[in-house]
């Protein structure tokens, strides 16, 4: 009963303030503007234009690598807090995320300080006689923006899975003989895996569609699909043609994370034998 | 026990929700302004002359206000859009007309102000702050004088400037350079403004939409395409600063207030627009946003060493091929198109 | 020995990371200069004028009273709805979360316009409630992820466990699964209270009405420049939430001695 009663909620919240609001996303997209509603495929097609295909594949490029490198530095870190005491733990994981509740605009912006041409970074290299160099405006700039503002999301999931991980199967596997990374191979990732898909999820996803971090460290120098929708919707008013890209990029990322979600399964259901 | 104490949050946080937003008899005036774009101690000046109270919101684009107010939910009795964003919001029937007889001060308003094509007559509109977009540079940096859009694509200031990362602003640069008119609808020009923007691109260091004056004071960029306002800001603060106007032409701009259709108080916003426009009132908004007022009691109080300065109150003759915007229609979609080229090679 | 160290530094080298900027934010909160570019000498006057500006403060307090509200009550629902998804059938549970993800993947823009047109064909006014309504949508879904790791890390019999001991479901729920996935709502409701306390886009379209928030106005104040106020008002937010967590972390660990 409980088990049923409990999800009941959200079932109904989801269905009024995320379904209903994403059907008329949907019937945007499949319509052109004008008085009445008209099924039409043409905002699908114009989003097939090389233009806007370049535009997508450098996002997915950019946010993929902004994930990789959130869970490369993040599962550490994770690992790191998960094995704290735990009278120093709570106030670690509270110290991870408290740089985030200050303005992102804000935050980004001191990023731009310490970055640029004369900025705090240059001088402390040229205080220990190094060459000036150029940080801001690179690609660079804003994988490190990203990583910046997402790192919390990755490292939170995987530590609290880390965290009352199961010590005898880590134990039992070093008496069999396992050494420190094959333990860590064989066990403890493959049981984390959960929380590593829910840090994935919750980089990767908004990492695509976002772009003003891009905007402020790249210069604006290039065009991404976040910037693409928010384009339609403000500035040329086509919320029609908006709609159909944002519907793309969240049917695309759907499939690739269902099918990311099967292999995980599968890794967690076969002790992560096979598929790392 | 801590659900107890998560609970008594809870109702004290619903309580103080509730008390917060309680109503009485006073009339509380919406007023949606730019971010930082008013003094804000003039709301109390106008409360205590008027019993009126001002319930203050902001936004950053004309764009944002107009899918906001457009969309209803909220009536905002007092909005400042600008001249191209009035034009389409006349057009589609979003503004309450004016009742001059209750805007006295209007007379305040420099006549060369009035009566401009987004709003002829002023029907709708009455003129805020107006101004200019051009190039600031960094006299430091950069010796030459600069006095043409050229130099924007001059390969000795290869990395130095910014342009603005805003479609229509940018390719009206390209535009102007080219001697078109910024309000073109001809395919064949736009292309052309294309290609100049594309071979622009390698020599831009940032397109910049805000806080480009942390960029120029800092060093970072040494010249930037700038809102006349904002060039006025650092020129004050900074003496190496130099503002041009490019002299073949740029974009003049004007914000005005207007009553958006839906307001629930319109004698009410007449009352504060009259109050916005005497000259004293004026004065405190123009000391402290820094942009050039449409009020001629106005100007009177200012600095007279203000006058004649290409960031505040150029000469006439510098601007004889500056134009304003105007609402494009549907032809945005083709500046949309040519913006999302440039930016995505 | 060696392990440890590198641990340290590690940990050490991600804070270094993490608090820089706002180093930074704090240092030039101190700046006698409207732009936080140039350093030119040290001021208290932003922290003065900081008082007097009735929007910012307002600002804060719908910012402040919105993050509270909208992240306890999307961990109590998230947390519930996490525990009924594990339990559903399969299909179930794809469904949802698949329904689950649209709001973390859709970007903010078409988040808040739909919920914008959603508000305005219920007929609510802009305003605090429709804010409300519009954080606690995007919050849930984090505090599920967040959750649901948590629930499947469990012995799949627990539950049925406690209950053929005598337990009744509620017991069950507060004795058994409530501290195994504690970690995991305490992180969910860390990572809602971080996206609701800053975000922009969702916020200006479903706000209004006098209703506003700090990203609001920040944003809006950014294309003349973020004025130094908000420098000033950062550092004091900041210091405000180390106190707390200080004093938190002294009182926890005192009734840990005990």
């Amino acid at each position: 009963m409980l088990k049923k009663l409990s999800s009941g909620p959200y079932w109904l919240w989801s269905f009024i303030f995320i379904v209903v609001p994403i059907m008329l996303i949907i019937a945007f997209s499949f319509s052109v503007p004008g008085e009445a509603f008209k099924f039409s495929l043409d905002n699908y097609k114009r989003f097939m234009e090389p233009v806007y295909l370049k535009v997508l594949a450098r996002s997915v490029k950019i946010a993929v690598e902004a994930t990789l490198i959130c869970l490369a530095v993040g599962y550490p870190m994770a690992m790191i807090l998960a094995r704290m005491h735990l009278k120093y733990r709570t106030i670690a994981v509270m110290l991870l995320v408290v740089p985030m509740w200050m303005n992102f605009l804000l935050r980004t912006y001191a990023w731009m300080t310490i970055l640029n041409k004369n900025g705090i970074l240059n001088h402390i290299l040229s205080f220990f006689g190094l060459p000036q160099m150029t940080f801001l405006y690179s690609e660079g700039a804003v994988l490190l923006g990203m990583v910046y503002n997402f790192l919390p999301f990755m490292v939170l999931p995987i530590y609290t899975v880390l965290t009352k991980m199961d010590n005898s199967l880590i134990e039992a596997a070093e008496d069999l003989g396992a050494n420190r990374r094959t333990v860590f191979r064989k066990v403890t990732f493959p049981l984390s895996l959960p929380g590593v898909l829910s840090g994935v999820s919750m980089v990767f996803m908004p990492a695509v569609s976002t772009f003003v971090i891009s905007d402020l460290l790249y210069g604006g120098q290039y065009m991404l699909v976040g910037n693409l929708i928010q384009q339609q919707f403000l500035v040329v008013n086509d919320w029609h043609f908006g709609s159909a890209i944002s519907m793309l990029l969240m049917v695309m990322i759907l499939i690739t994370m269902s099918i990311m979600n099967r292999l995980g399964q599968d890794g967690v259901e076969q002790g992560g034998g096979n598929i790392w | 026990m801590k659900k107890k104490w998560l609970i008594g949050v809870l109702l004290m946080v619903l309580v103080m929700s509730v008390s917060g937003c309680k109503k009485d008899d006073q009339v509380v005036l919406n007023v949606y302004n730019w971010g930082d774009y008013i003094d804000e101690s003039i709301f109390d000046t106008f409360e205590e002359e008027t019993g009126i109270k001002v319930n203050y919101e902001t936004y950053a684009t004309n764009e944002e206000m107009y899918t906001k107010i457009k969309n209803g939910g909220s009536n905002y009795d007092i909005a400042i859009p600008s001249d191209y964003m009035i034009e389409k919001m006349i057009k589609e029937d979003m503004l309450e007309p004016l009742n001059m007889d209750s805007i006295p001060n209007f007379a305040n308003i420099d006549d060369q102000f009035k009566d401009l094509a987004f709003d002829p007559q002023n029907k709708y509109s009455i003129p805020y702050f107006w101004g200019t977009v051009g190039i600031i540079y960094n006299t430091d940096l950069i010796e030459e004088e600069i006095d043409s859009w050229d130099a924007l694509w001059n390969p000795k200031y290869a990395g130095m400037f910014t342009m603005v990362d805003s479609q229509r602003d940018s390719i009206m640069v390209a535009l102007k350079k080219l001697g078109y008119s910024m309000n073109t609808k001809s395919v064949a020009e736009l292309e052309e403004a294309k290609a100049l923007l594309i071979e622009q691109k390698p020599l831009v260091l940032a397109y910049v939409g805000d806080n480009v004056k942390d960029m120029l004071i800092s060093g970072e960029a040494a010249m930037a395409v700038v809102w006349s306002g904002e060039a006025s800001t650092v020129i004050q603060e900074y003496d190496n600063f130099k503002y041009a106007l490019p002299k073949e032409g740029s974009n003049k701009w004007f914000d005005n207030i207007v009553i958006p259709k839906g307001s629930e108080h319109v004698a009410e916003a007449h009352q504060f627009i009259d109050f916005l426009c005497r000259g004293d009132i004026g004065f405190l908004n123009a000391d402290y946003v820094g942009y050039a007022t449409c009020n001629t009691e106005t100007m009177e109080l200012l600095d007279p060493a203000l006058m004649g300065t290409t960031y505040a109150y150029p000469d006439k003759a510098l601007l004889e091929n500056f134009e304003v915007f105007l609402d494009p229609g549907d032809f945005i979609s083709e500046y949309d198109r040519v913006w999302t080229e440039i930016k995505a090679n | 020995m060696v392990m440890k160290w590198i641990k340290r530094i590690y940990a050490g080298l991600i804070f270094i990371f993490l608090y820089a900027p706002i180093a930074v934010l704090v240092v030039f909160s101190f700046n006698d200069a409207k732009s936080t570019a140039k350093w030119e000498g040290f001021t208290f006057k932003w922290y003065r004028t900081l008082l007097e500006n009735d929007y910012i403060m307002k600002s804060l307090y719908y910012t402040i009273l919105i993050a509270v509200i909208a992240s306890l009550l999307a961990t109590v629902i998230g947390t519930f709805a996490a525990f009924g998804i594990h339990y559903a059938k399969q299909w179930r549970q794809k469904l949802i979360m698949n329904i689950n993800s649209i709001p973390i993947l859709n970007p903010d823009i078409v988040t808040g316009i739909s919920l914008m047109t959603l508000f305005l064909w219920m007929g609510l006014e802009r305003g605090f409630i429709t804010m409300l309504l519009a954080h606690m949508t995007f919050c849930i879904p984090y505090v599920i992820l967040s959750v649901l790791p948590k629930m499947k890390q469990m012995p799949a019999d627990v539950l049925e466990a406690a209950m053929d001991l005598g337990a009744t479901p509620w017991m069950a729920f507060k004795k058994v699964i409530l501290p195994e996935i504690s970690p995991g709502i305490i992180s969910g409701a860390l990572i809602a209270f971080t996206l609701s306390i800053d975000d922009f886009v969702i916020s200006f379209f479903t706000a209004g009405n006098g209703v506003t928030n700090l990203s609001i106005a920040i944003y809006s104040m950014a294309r003349r420049g973020i004025k130094p106020e908000i420098n000033a008002l950062s550092t004091l937010m900041f210091i405000t939430i180390l106190i707390l967590l200080i004093a938190i972390n002294k009182r926890t660990s005192n009734i840990e001695e005990l």
